[in-house]
């Protein structure tokens, strides 16, 4: 099959749906590539280097879509790109299926396959080809970046001859993969990070990237974000007040924020008002990851950097994965290289469209004239952390009553074994003769003695423990010795060959016990 | 010629070196001492007794003393480090065989005396043993012949057990689990023919019934443990362990030899000890265990989502160079691979980087208890960065990098997430706290126990696919 990557139209779009890495792979599975001229330039990849790395240039958007069986590119398509398309094509990129259903019908009247990359689902399985987490976590990432370019101070505090510099704070709203990546960007640069999620669980992962996750006081059970596929839900009014009761306390301190919240098939919630903004310091920045879809301050303007009559600076940006097009597009790729691997299973550069496979039934919008949009419900649930069940804290009446059961059980049990160990002792002592009792105790006394000794051996020890063992219990050779004297042919051959394993077993164990201990070295 | 009595405070002296011998091993250090107690104690007896009272046939003692210590001496110092579960095997058997011996032997004794007794002969030439068995009375001669039935039945359940068990470890049978059709009520039964020829020979029936005895233990002991899978053989090797001393025991009250019965239950204290901790280690009792299988599952696995995700060396480099602490949990695999030179070199370059290296080991890693604390040593890995289970569980959340070589079920979160897990409860290593695991194993199937881990589906888990040797050797030049 032929993979062919288009050049992305919309207006500063650097993006790239493949490069030359990328196309290696692709040809490992069986696939050719080919790009249209100059599609990877704005990215950093320049024609020569595809060439080097096999894959054929076309001249334009229409030569490409001709030749090739699966198209690829980054943005949703637009009409034009799509009526290029015919029953036999595949077409892989961003789509936007929820807004978009007059170009998901020109699509399927066209006969064309259609994966859009936004709805592959949240499962672990499918996490290689989640594009949109690759891109929120560049976005992440960048928005710190974005923010330390507006923002006029260090992020870590200094003590320098000429006086000290306070630490920068840092607020990161919604720790999803964009908040995760921001928190970790920004706690590197050694800034104070404070993190707040509607999903109480994340605390734990917001923790353990350095930042400070605000806990809101309230008691009422939270969102649970496995339901909903790993996306947080719409919080109560009530919760939602809370919230923004919190964040009005600390604005004052924050010098930075960066929001993230978004909810599925919604407009992005207000989180910070407008009065925070004015209660910001000068300087204060704002990144509103949000702003596609409204942003989380009302104050954003899409695209756009303003500064507020207070002096905060709001970015509205919403192109930050191309505003790093190499890395985005590095990653871009490898998520739609790993699509295409899961697209031909025998690696033999044959498509098989399995609808059966979760993955791909999920991101497949329009299949075989059909359209498949919305998908059902996967089969698996997705990946978030389930709430940690609360251990209850025992106290110290209960801790203790528990160990007076525990050791009057254990005193009850050595009773009733000591009972239990004496009546038989009288039975045996009753029936037995004496010669046999003197053995008898020898033989018990040993027991417990093995039984004492034996637990102090040191667990690292054991192996040493049997091989030494094993030499002693040649000590059987004792009791051949005692009968090789005997005039009999029979028992004489039988003591023999006893006393000769008897005496492999001794010097074996003894010797390689002594190997292995000599072995043992402190640092 | 030692008299009685200085014999006898020789068997004194020398039970308590051996009780010395044993309660040094409770650090590496008073052990390398105390393995020469061990030895004292033994060279102590055994003079004792040639030189005691009663004993003949110096020349045959001698020949048969030399060839045996040669042949000890070989295999003590040819045996690879790796090859310990076999050699402890093989040893057991050779104490059950001698057991068996010794015990036939009080029978023929015993009958010679008898025969002499009853032609009314020269009481006065018997000699040792013999004279012993002469004053004997009728209840103490009953009791003579339970004992000499418990040696040879517990003697050969030792020899074919161990023999069986040695051919497992040493990969000469197959490890999978055997049973003749009948399965356990064969075995059952065996054993009540057992008690039933016992009985006879107690009764007076001839020395045949003692051959059967022998006959049919050894029967036991083969199919007992053919019975039991190679993932169960710490149990089986520490309870012939036990056996070997009980034999040995046995054997003691026979000839009236108390030193024999010291040791005897030394030894077999000390392999049920074992036998104990290895089945706590792995949540099952002992029955379940020597009868072979798991117990029931109460109901379906949990399925296993996700995928295994694969890395190659230099990915695992990456991290292990970025790494600060770092936790190697080796298991059976490393000891079939021959790995642990390698891994003791990684640790050497990591622990020269200044990161925090440590081992944690399963009770029940490997084939022998103990097994992978030996072969680190062997691979200079000082022992005092190598951890058990309870003393580094909870500091798994704060490693960056566990590496899990050739282990599977002791680092299965199944036994502690899924109730229906054949291994639930099973104490376990918790690796996949740690911030990256990485899994170095042949390919993708179950192992031994034929249990699915999804260890290996976890999202911080990569699979470092290949021979632990080798792939070892392709991460070990790219640490720097």
């Amino acid at each position: 099959m032929k993979v062919g990557t288009l050049k992305e139209i919309s207006e500063g779009e650097q993006r790239v749906a493949l490069t030359p890495e990328s196309a290696l792979q692709l040809q490992k599975l069986g696939h050719e590539c080919v790009i249209e001229r100059g599609a990877g330039l704005a990215a950093g990849f320049n024609d020569a280097e595809y060439k080097s790395a096999g894959v054929t240039i076309a001249s334009s958007a229409a030569a490409v879509t001709k030749a090739c069986d699966i198209v690829t590119k980054v943005r949703p398509p637009n009409a034009n790109e799509v009526k290029r398309l015919s029953s036999s094509k595949t077409l892989i990129s961003f789509f936007d299926p929820g807004s978009e259903a007059n170009l998901i019908e020109l699509a399927c009247s066209k006969g064309a396959s259609v994966i859009a990359m936004d709805m592959v689902p949240r499962i672990s399985r499918a996490q290689k080809m989640d594009a949109l987490s690759s891109m929120a976590n560049i976005a992440g990432y960048r928005a710190v970046i974005e923010a330390s370019n507006n923002f006029g101070r260090f992020f870590t505090g200094q003590v320098t001859a000429a006086g000290k510099v306070p630490p920068a704070k840092v607020l990161i709203i919604g720790a999803g993969v964009a908040g995760l990546a921001a928190i970790g960007t920004s706690t590197s640069l050694g800034a104070i990070t404070y993190a707040f999620d509607v999903r109480p669980e994340v605390a734990e992962q917001v923790e353990s990237m350095g930042a400070e996750f605000v806990f809101l006081d309230f008691a009422d059970e939270q969102a649970d974000g496995a339901v909903t596929g790993g996306y947080a839900p719409i919080s109560s009014p009530e919760f939602a007040a809370a919230q923004l009761a919190k964040f009005r306390e600390i604005a004052p301190e924050i010098d930075i924020v960066i929001t993230t919240a978004l909810i599925p098939n919604c407009d992005a919630p207000e989180l910070w008002t407008e009065d925070m903004v004015a209660s910001m310091k000068s300087g204060s920045v704002i990144i509103d990851l949000a702003a596609e879809k409204g942003g989380n301050c009302k104050l954003t303007v899409k695209d756009t950097r303003i500064v507020t009559d207070n002096g905060v600076v709001i970015i509205g940006y919403t192109d930050f994965p191309s505003r790093m097009a190499a890395q985005a597009s590095t990653l871009y790729a490898n998520n739609i290289r790993h699509m295409i691997a899961d697209l031909t299973p025998e690696k033999d550069g044959i498509l098989f469209h399995n609808m059966d496979d979760d993955v791909i039934r999920g991101a497949t919008i329009t299949h075989a004239g059909e359209i498949t949009f919305p998908p059902p419900p996967p089969k698996i649930n997705a990946i978030a952390a389930k709430p940690k069940e609360a251990v209850p804290i025992k106290t110290v009446e209960q801790v203790k009553a528990e160990e007076a059961a525990n050791f009057s059980k254990a005193t009850r049990q050595q009773y009733s074994l000591l009972i239990i160990g004496g009546a038989v002792m009288l039975l045996i002592g009753a029936y037995a003769p004496a010669s046999f009792m003197q053995h008898f105790i020898v033989f018990v006394l040993s027991c417990f003695i093995g039984f004492q000794v034996i637990w102090g051996v040191s667990h690292a020890l054991h192996t040493p423990l049997m091989a030494v063992t094993n030499a002693i219990s040649g000590i059987v050779v004792v009791g051949a010795l005692l009968q090789i004297g005997s005039g009999s042919f029979l028992v004489w051959l039988l003591a023999g060959a006893a006393v000769l394993i008897a005496t492999i077993n001794i010097v074996g164990g003894f010797m390689v016990t002594r190997r292995m201990l000599a072995m043992f070295q402190k640092s | 010629m030692l008299s009685t009595g200085i014999t006898s405070a020789a068997y004194i002296a020398s039970a308590v070196l051996f009780i010395l011998s044993l309660g040094g091993l409770s650090n590496q250090e008073s052990a390398k001492r105390a393995v020469w107690y061990g030895i004292a104690g033994m060279g102590l007896a055994m003079f004792a007794t040639v030189f005691g009272p009663g004993v003949g046939n110096y020349i045959l003692i001698a020949v048969m003393v030399v060839i045996g210590s040669f042949l000890g001496v070989v295999v003590a110092q040819r045996v690879g480090m790796t090859e310990m579960p076999q050699l402890v095997a093989a040893l057991h058997s050779f104490v059950g065989l001698a057991a068996v011996f010794i015990g036939l032997n009080a029978e023929l004794e015993l009958s010679t005396v008898r025969q002499l007794m009853a032609n009314g002969g020269d009481l006065g030439d018997l000699t040792g043993f013999g004279k012993k068995l002469a004053a004997k009375d009728a209840v103490e001669i009953a009791i003579l012949k339970v004992e000499v039935f418990l040696g040879v039945f517990i003697g050969a359940i030792t020899f074919t057990g161990s023999v069986v068990a040695f051919g497992k470890l040493a990969g000469k049978l197959d490890g999978k689990p055997f049973k003749l059709p009948g399965g356990h009520i064969l075995n059952a039964s065996a054993l009540l023919a057992c008690i039933l020829l016992g009985m006879w020979y107690t009764g007076g029936s001839g020395i045949w019934t003692m051959v059967a005895v022998l006959i049919i233990s050894g029967f036991i002991g083969w199919h007992l443990i053919m019975g039991i899978g190679g993932a169960d053989m710490p149990v089986v090797v520490s309870m012939l362990n036990s056996y070997s001393g009980w034999a040995a025991a046995a054997i003691g009250f026979t000839l009236g030899n108390d030193l024999l019965i010291v040791v005897g239950a030394l030894v077999g204290s000390s392999g049920a000890i074992l036998s104990y901790i290895m089945c706590r280690a792995m949540n099952r009792n002992f029955v379940s265990v020597i009868l072979g299988g798991f117990g029931a599952s109460k109901g379906p696995q949990m399925k296993v989502e996700g995928e295994q995700i694969a890395i190659e060396a230099d990915g695992v480099a990456t991290i292990l160079n970025e790494a600060d602490s770092v936790v190697i949990i080796p298991g059976y695999g490393m000891a079939v691979a021959q790995a642990q030179q390698s891994v003791s070199e990684l640790v050497r370059k990591l622990r020269a980087r200044g990161k925090s290296v440590r081992f944690a080991i399963h009770p029940v890693a490997g084939r022998l208890p103990g097994h992978m604390n030996v072969l680190l040593a062997e691979a200079r890995v000082p022992y005092d960065i190598v951890m058990e289970m309870d003393e580094i569980n909870d500091d798994f959340p704060k490693t960056d990098v566990a590496i899990v070589i050739g282990s599977n079920d002791i680092v299965n979160p199944a036994a502690q997430d899924d109730p229906n897990s054949p291994i639930a409860g099973m104490p376990v290593l918790e690796c996949w706290k740690a911030k990256h695991v990485f899994v170095s194993k042949r390919g993708q199937g179950t192992g031994y126990s034929g249990i699915e881990n999804p260890l290996f589906f976890k999202e911080n888990t990569r699979m470092f696919y290949g021979d632990a040797k080798v792939s070892l050797d392709k991460l070990l030049p790219m640490i720097d």
